[in-house]
């Protein structure tokens, strides 16, 4: 496991996500209204949509596909909809931002 | 199931109606993943709630609102659908069968759902244009463009589907006159007293009903002119609507081979006579019975499904189900049996005044039928009783006055509903009780209709018991129910989109975080339903002051391009008037190469679309055709999208006017403008009509002597032409009309309400009223629309070529790549 920087709080805007890709997947982040992060798997549980493009509001993301609710800190559908997406612990070190990630995700995949 | 040689079970089903459409959510229940399966449907379309036809005739729905499956269901299942395509042959020796376009496809277990087709009287003239049946929604979309021409309709058949097409014709604004062979209408589910009552109802509304009326023949020359019946009257009208009864669909499974009578004979397993192949639906006989209406239906759905599914022990029995007469307004409730007889007794009750009767048919102290008229609350009651063979000897006195009277004095209808025991059934077309409703809203915490609906079914086919629905979730929730009159915005909020739009202007509210303030918004910050919406409100009211929130954007309207299914995205130019040159195309053609786009198509729009870009390469994309001289086409806005054009005067030997000039000199005007939903509009230069402009939000039909301007149509989900709004004599004014027509619907409507259902709900004449008769109005609303043009044509790609919203199209970083992150 290791704590890797991503970057800056402002360089996501505010109620917005940024990506961090990775070999093997893409992480959304995102910044609620509360200044609250969040770090996700990109991917939908539904039809895989890119929920980093989502409306963000409260503590959850509508999926821009398909309008699935996902819950930024569980990572679960909500409402009637069932399914659920990986979710990263991030750190918020006086906006320097980090996530842990597992160390089988640092090997570059070809 | 996987078969021997490694590959899954492969379903074919014949018909997309409700029957295969219900079996198949049974069996994606039970058997997820089991089947390979796939549909051919005749009509091009998704399966939809053939029951309210009727509403979308009258108006009441939509053909979305009927929707059961969406595209998004067949695909989440992984259903091969293909749409209007025909079965035309089934090969029960190698088990294939094969369409009209000619697709063959092997099947292990084959479903036949090819319903039934409507009876059409061989009367000479049955064939001529304007003569409709009343079955699917083709046959809907015939009726309503007559209706759209006015006069006079005759519908032949007073039975269920009869009277609901003449009510929804009348609600459309036609003369109707009803034939009906029989003394009575509806003689199968009334006694003549009832259908005594129910013809003077639709008399009073304006239909003319004549009974013993025997068709002799069609008349019209070329079309529908008249009626003539056997007494020799002749009767005036332009459409002609059969529904005198449906014959079970059973060519194919006879040519076939398979064992047919009335129907497809099935066994109560729906087994047809070969295996391999199963029945189910209008087509299906099984017991030496034929049906029509849904709840034996679904019944047979749920027992196919459980078959296909390995469960072999349900069986289909027959049941009595209950008639209700689709018609606002029209209370009308039957069941069972109610010939007379020397064995039997009845209970009447009649209020004249009120245009009240029941009656009640019993035998040996029991129910075995019921007609209720006017009013039919305690239906559910009834059959309840009639299911069950409760002796009724103990209540005989009080019966006829219902549930609310037994026990010596009235109770209140509340008390009645919570008097039904836990398996009365409340939903007859679902075969939904009431234990299930109740402990599915108690279990599942659910407050709204719709929930309810979504979980249970319940009162979501017919929608008649829609009341009884709401009172068990009164009485299950007590005041945490409350079934408001105007349906909120969303969640976020209790006040509904008019109030919203009031508010923010009455209150000069000018940032969402202020309308969520002032309108005591009970979420932080909004869903994604409210956010865009308020967005979209501000933008309108407050041109020059309002600042656009990035964040409450749809991603569409955030990047300048449309979203595709795996993410990447399309990129449309603008591209005037649908007029291009080489020195463009050549510039498309470039950057097609260099960014490898994978595939180029024309829209509908006149438009070339470049689908598959990577997010990350579209500010470059846009900076190379930008240098061509694009700007974007909007093609993903809720802003003016296209308009369309034909050749007109320039070329056409046909055109009146310059369609072109006129066309591109309107979109010039009016693009970058924001609009409730989007706007699509068309120029064309003479009634021939090839820019396709009557089915347009707003179109130009150019004459010799002018402009003639329409509305209102639509050709998406619902299809529907245009109204003439006026004609004028000059381009400046054809275009000031415009530009002040979709000011006013900017102002009004609520968002994502395309212009035909903005215009339905203020009123056609209300907005010819308000543009054409009120010049003063009209150029109010125009120089509104010029003021805000002000702040709205800024070319979004150009701004993002020179850096606006960079974050948008890169990583905030990059990790695990062998390098440390940026």
């Amino acid at each position: 496991m290791n704590w890797t920087d991503i970057g800056h709080i402002d360089d996501i805007p505010l109620r917005g996500a940024r990506c961090v890709k990775t070999p093997g997947l893409t992480i959304a982040v995102f910044r609620t209204s509360e200044n609250e992060v969040f770090a996700i798997e990109n991917r939908c549980p539904h039809k895989a949509g890119p929920l980093s493009e989502g409306i963000v509001h409260g503590k959850s993301v509508t999926c821009p596909l398909h309008n699935w609710v996902i819950s930024l800190e569980s990572g679960r559908a909500q409402g009637a909809d069932e399914g659920e997406v990986q979710t990263f612990e991030i750190r918020n070190d006086n906006g320097a931002l980090s996530i842990l990630l597992k160390a089988p995700m640092m090997v570059a995949a070809e | 199931m996987v078969m021997p040689d490694g590959r899954t079970e492969k379903l074919v089903i014949i018909g997309n109606g409700m029957a295969p459409g219900r079996m198949l959510e049974h069996l994606f229940e039970q058997a997820p993943g089991r089947f390979d399966v796939t549909i051919f449907n005749a009509e091009p379309r998704v399966n939809y709630d053939r029951i309210m036809l009727s509403p979308v005739l009258s108006g009441e729905k939509t053909y979305e609102d009927i929707i059961i499956h969406g595209d998004a269901w067949y695909e989440t299942h992984g259903v091969t659908l293909h749409r209007g395509d025909r079965i035309v042959s089934i090969d029960r020796t190698n088990r294939t069968v094969t369409s009209q376009n000619g697709v063959t496809v092997a099947y292990d277990r084959l479903v036949i759902a090819t319903g039934s087709n409507p009876f059409i009287i061989p009367v000479p003239g049955h064939s001529l244009p304007g003569v409709v049946a009343y079955r699917d929604l083709d046959d809907v979309g015939a009726m309503l463009a007559a209706a759209e021409m006015g006069g006079d309709a005759i519908v032949i058949g007073g039975g269920l589907l009869g009277l609901e097409a003449a009510a929804g014709l009348k609600a459309r604004g036609m003369n109707v006159t009803v034939l009906h062979v029989m003394p009575n209408l509806m003689e199968r589910q009334l006694d003549p007293a009832a259908g005594y009552l129910l013809q003077k109802a639709l008399e009073d509304r304006g239909i003319k009903v004549i009974c013993k009326a025997n068709t002799k023949a069609i008349l019209g020359d070329g079309k529908v002119e008249a009626v003539e019946l056997d007494d020799g009257r002749t009767i005036p009208a332009s459409l002609v609507v059969m529904a005198v009864g449906i014959r079970p669909s059973v060519q194919l499974a006879k040519e076939a081979g398979l064992a047919v009578n009335r129907g497809i004979v099935v066994d109560d397993g729906m087994l047809t006579s070969d295996g391999h192949i199963m029945a189910l639906g209008e087509c299906a006989e099984v017991g030496g019975q034929v049906y029509g209406l849904v709840a034996p239906l679904y019944e047979m759905a749920r027992i196919a499904a459980s078959h296909l599914a390995g469960d072999k022990t349900p069986a289909f029995k027959h049941s009595d189900t209950p008639t209700k007469l689709k018609v606002t307004g029209i209370d009308l409730y039957s069941l069972g049996d109610f010939a007379e007889g020397p064995d039997r007794e009845e209970i009447v009750l009649r209020d004249a005044t009120a245009g009240i009767y029941k009656r009640l048919v019993i035998k040996d102290n029991r129910i075995i039928g019921t007609v209720l008229y006017g009013e039919t609350a305690d239906g559910a009651w009834f059959n309840d009783l009639k299911k069950k063979q409760t002796d009724i000897s103990e209540m005989r006195d009080t019966l006829i006055f219902g549930q609310a009277y037994q026990g010596g004095s009235p109770l209140d209808p509340m008390a009645a509903v919570a008097a039904l025991p836990d398996d009365a059934e409340i939903c007859g077309c679902n075969g939904v009780c009431k234990g299930k409703i109740t402990s599915t809203i108690t279990g599942k915490g659910l407050t709204s209709l719709d929930e309810v609906r979504a979980h249970t079914k319940a009162s979501a086919s017919c929608g008649s018991c829609t009341g009884l629905v709401e009172q068990l979730m009164t009485l299950t929730l007590g005041d945490k129910y409350n079934p408001a009159a105007v349906t909120p915005m969303c969640t976020c909020t209790d006040l509904g989109h008019d109030d919203v739009r009031r508010l923010i202007k009455a209150k000069g509210l000018k940032s969402i975080p202020a309308v969520m303030q002032e309108l005591e918004w009970k979420t932080s910050c909004g869903c994604a339903k409210c956010r865009p919406a308020l967005n979209y409100y501000l933008v309108c009211d407050w041109p020059d002051e309002y600042a656009d929130d990035y964040q409450s954007r749809f991603i569409n309207e955030r990047v300048h391009a449309n979203i595709q299914k795996d993410g990447t995205y399309s990129v449309v130019p603008r591209m005037w008037g649908g007029v291009t040159n080489a020195k463009e195309l050549r510039a498309i053609a470039d950057v097609v190469d260099k960014f490898q786009i994978p595939m180029v198509k024309v829209t509908g729009g006149q438009r070339i679309d470049l689908l598959g870009v990577e997010k990350e390469d579209l500010p470059a994309v846009w900076a190379d055709l930008g240098q061509a001289g694009f700007i974007s086409g909007q093609a993903y806005a809720k802003g003016l999208r296209t308009v369309k054009t034909c050749v007109g005067s320039d070329w056409c030997r046909f055109g009146t006017q310059d369609s072109t000039g006129l066309g591109i000199r309107i979109e010039k005007f009016m693009w970058g403008s924001w609009t409730p939903a989007k706007l699509k509009l068309a120029v064309s230069g003479c009634p021939r009509n090839c820019a396709e402009a009557t089915c347009k939000d707003i179109g130009v039909i150019c004459v010799d002597s002018g402009f003639e301007i329409h509305f209102a149509g639509a050709a998406g989900l619902d299809i529907k032409g245009t109204d003439v709004l006026g004609l004028v004599k000059t381009e400046d004014e054809a275009l000031e009309v415009i530009v002040a027509l979709t000011q006013m619907y900017r102002e009004q409507a609520r968002y994502l309400e395309r212009i035909y259902k903005w215009a339905k709900r203020i009123g056609h004449d209300e907005i010819r009223r308000q543009i054409l008769g009120d010049v003063e109005r009209r150029k109010a609303f125009y120089d509104r629309f010029v003021f805000s043009q002000k702040f709205a044509q800024v070319d979004p790609w150009s701004e993002r070529v020179s850096g606006k919203d960079k974050h948008e199209f890169k990583p905030m970083a990059t990790v695990g790549y062998g390098e440390a992150a940026e």
